[in-house]
């Protein structure tokens, strides 16, 4: 492989070609910790014309290449190839543009998501999809794994909000589709490249739709004794005719963790807080709030909680944002899943989990978005027990064969990536993995795009997880 | 003409002959003016799924949006982009297919915005389902938004998903003078506007907004203009446009002559844009051009390699 890294060598300085075991421990694994490779190199370009000649290079030489932002992807979707490099675009992050009157930022790949809503937000415009993560992953990785929020009941996903996408292709071919304006002529092809998990080739500048910043918003904190009544209080809310921006349930052992991580305060003896925000300008939300109040009044609440000020407000949505990486401090490790189920069954669904969770002895910690029926159970686990990942794994897998047979989905937001490829098989048939094979082959015919991801019986990851992290194993970092 | 009745008709009419484009109400004709044998997907009509509580309903793609519209109305529920031509039949396989959104798009977004899942017949014949039926999905490659604009290049849909909204208790329109820097401040306000056109000749705004009732007559009246009859975006939806474009607000002075709608984003008109796509008539189906890549042809291959269905440039 020295002719690839040599080849490589020419494209780049020393100093963004990174080949050294400690230069690549970084790298290896991303938001699902679970498994790790030791990539050939990292290549850090640090313009556009850069990672094109870059993944021409890959084409030339069947090079594999995974793309990679901060790596916050949850479903493995930024893992390493062993016999390939990892293209990190952290450094793309300029916004190239940013137009008040039409309402667009363009920006590159590396741009960070909280980053285009800072610099809108002098025009009163903000980017609308806010993942949890959203102070630290990058535009790019939105776009490639069609990242959701808290807001997407309201606005969308990320594909909602993309009006124009500069990619280069696994065949080299760079291309340019739609751009400044909201709509569009023939065949959707951003609609098409967003959520490709990286297989189809990589964005290098993005034209995303920017919101006016609601003017006023009514955000409800509402505690529970049982889980079940806060989802009858999301049924009541949306049989109200109301449209909330976000509707979010965290469970007790999500409140814990909240608490114990960020300091957040909860009604006292709740097993189940309700989060609802309305949004608009303050005369609508005047009325609306009214509703609001009064259907929730109706379902039995211990305690309501209106955020009374702009201070309040980040309060909740601290506590709410921070509660996965909260978990952190419940259990040496876990395991995040992202099911969907239809909004109606959620009552069930939550209930089936418990269940599963005595059985197999796994604490598990709720965090939904109740809105859209987006699940995202938190499997607890120690990895340093023999067998536990694998009974981890083993319920999580439960839990997404019943999201199936309800009629949803294995992800609202996180993608397949590594961790769920063996499950597409049980949401689309033979003929409709062969489709989509047909497409990602035509976009990325050698297969060079981030293989081993989306589609089962793709080469297995090098590495499993063993507990605990090699940083720790080296007495470098430990935990509280 | 060929008119399968059920999805496996559809598969065995997609195989009956070489080269084949399905056809809905035929309310933008050219869109499917190819020289092959039509499969109309009008018997395949019914609203297969309806579940108010999810925002969600699935209909065969030759379901009449008029009857879809009514069926929502029932449970105050509704498509926020304003499907276009609903009175002259449109149905919901055409509406997907044509990519066109109303007026309404300007606030939640159109067509793309709002499919969720797909049932359609490939070049090879096989019925796929991709996208999914609930709100929230990521499962998988996006097609169903990809077939959206599509025009039955790729294949022929059979049955559609989508996502709807609860209806706003009330609408309300004004009218008034039009300049690009009212439309630019009014489209980035505390308002919430639901819609915002300009009428033919460039001179007259229309601004709609959607809320509770109370609240929108205190919001008209600081933003201002003439009251005007709200039947004025049934006129914009139920006209015959011959042309539509896509384009940016500081394109707009090029298009005076055209209805422009989505706050500055479309122009439909009736006399030939410098770009565009034709709806109706016998002008090209692309006006002035379109973006041109290798992957399109790849994409073609991958979906219909025996060419079973026209090209974007038939």
């Amino acid at each position: 492989m020295s002719t690839a890294l040599d080849r490589l060598a020419a494209l780049l300085p020393p100093e963004r070609l990174l080949v050294r075991p400690v230069e690549l421990a970084a790298y290896e694994s991303d938001g699902l910790t679970a498994f790790r490779t030791r990539p050939l190199a990292v290549v850090v370009p640090e313009t556009t014309d850069e990672v094109i000649a870059i993944v021409r290079l890959c084409h030339e030489l069947k090079l594999p290449f995974v793309a990679r932002g901060s790596g916050t992807s949850l479903s493995g979707g930024s893992l390493p190839i062993a016999e390939g490099i990892v293209i990190a675009l952290n450094r793309l992050n300029r916004i190239l543009k940013l137009d008040p009157a039409q309402r667009i930022a363009v920006v590159e790949p590396g741009v960070v998501n909280t980053q285009v809503t800072l610099a809108a937000a002098p025009f009163g415009l903000h980017y609308a999809p806010d993942p949890s993560s959203q102070s630290i992953c990058t535009i790019g990785g939105n776009v490639a794994f069609n990242s959701g929020g808290a807001h997407c009941l309201k606005y969308g996903m990320t594909a909602n909000h993309i009006l124009g996408i500069k990619a280069v292709l696994g065949t080299g071919e760079v291309v340019e589709w739609g751009g400044g304006s909201r709509e569009r002529l023939g065949p959707d092809w951003c609609g098409l490249f967003t959520g490709n998990e990286g297989l189809f080739g990589i964005a290098l500048e993005i034209t995303l739709q920017l919101l006016p910043k609601a003017e006023c918003f009514h955000t409800v904190l509402a505690g529970y004794c049982t889980l079940e009544q806060a989802g009858d209080a999301v049924s009541a809310v949306i049989a109200s005719g109301l449209l909330p921006g976000a509707i979010e349930i965290m469970d007790a052992l999500a409140l814990e963790a909240a608490t114990a991580a960020v300091h957040a305060e909860y009604p006292p003896g709740c097993e189940a807080v309700l989060i609802v925000e309305l949004e608009g300008p303050h005369e609508v939300v005047a009325i609306e709030r009214e509703r609001l109040d009064a259907i929730l009044s109706a379902s039995s609440p211990v305690e309501m909680r209106p955020a009374r000020d702009a201070e309040e407000r980040l309060a909740i949505w601290k506590g709410r944002k921070s509660a996965f990486s909260a978990v952190g401090r419940l259990s040496p490790d876990f395991i995040v899943q992202d099911g969907v189920v239809p909004r109606r069954r959620l009552g069930e669904a939550l209930r089936r989990i418990a269940e599963m969770s005595q059985e197999t002895g796994l604490r598990v910690a709720n965090v939904f978005h109740a809105g859209d029926g987006n699940l995202h159970p938190l499997i607890l686990f120690d990895g340093r027990e023999e067998g536990a990942l694998h009974r981890a794994e083993d319920f999580a897998g439960r839990i997404l064969r019943m999201c199936i047979e309800m009629g949803g989905s294995i992800t609202g937001e996180h993608g397949i990536g590594v961790e769920k490829r063996d499950f597409l098989p049980d949401m689309f048939t033979a003929d409709e993995i062969d489709c989509m094979q047909r497409l990602r082959a035509a976009f990325n015919p050698l297969g060079i795009a981030n293989p081993g991801k989306m589609f089962p019986g793709s080469e297995a990851p090098s590495l499993s997880h063993v507990g605990l992290h090699p940083l720790e194993k080296a007495g470098v970092i430990s935990r509280e | 003409m060929i008119s399968p009745a059920t999805l496996t008709e559809l598969r065995d009419a997609v195989l009956s002959a070489p080269r084949v484009i399905a056809v809905g109400a035929e309310t933008k004709p050219r869109l499917s003016a190819a020289e092959t044998v039509k499969i109309s997907t009008r018997p395949l009509s019914g609203i297969t799924e309806y579940e108010p509580s999810e925002f969600t309903f699935s209909a065969l793609a030759g379901t009449p949006v008029r009857e879809i519209i009514a069926a929502l109305d029932e449970k105050g529920q509704y498509l926020p982009f304003d499907p276009m031509l609903v009175e002259a039949g449109s149905t919901i396989g055409g509406v997907v297919a044509s990519g066109l959104s109303g007026p309404g798009r300007f606030r939640y977004g159109g067509v793309r915005d709002f499919i969720l899942g797909v049932r359609f017949v490939d070049g090879l014949g096989r019925l796929l389902r991709l996208g999914g039926k609930v709100v929230k999905n990521a499962a998988g490659f996006d097609v169903p938004k990809f077939v959206v604009g599509s025009l039955g290049r790729f294949g022929v849909i059979g049955e559609v998903t989508f996502k709807v909204f609860p209806k706003p208790e009330s609408t309300f329109t004004l009218q008034m003078p039009f300049s690009s820097e009212k439309m630019a401040q009014l489209a980035n306000s505390r308002f919430e506007i639901d819609a915002l056109d300009v009428l033919p000749g460039g001179e007259t705004m229309l601004v709609r907004l959607a809320g509770p009732a109370k609240a929108l007559e205190v919001l008209a009246k600081e933003i201002g203009g003439e009251v005007t009859d709200s039947t004025v975006w049934r006129v914009i939806r139920e006209t015959p446009w011959s042309f539509k474009a896509d384009i940016t607000l500081d394109q707009i002075n090029d298009f005076k002559t055209a209805h422009v709608s989505c706050g500055g984003n479309v122009a439909f008109s009736n006399a030939p844009p410098p770009r565009g796509m034709t709806l109706r008539g016998d002008s090209p189906l692309w006006i002035g051009g379109r973006p041109r890549f290798a992957i399109e042809a790849a994409v073609k291959q991958a979906l219909d390699p025996q060419n079973r269905f026209p090209t974007l440039d038939d």
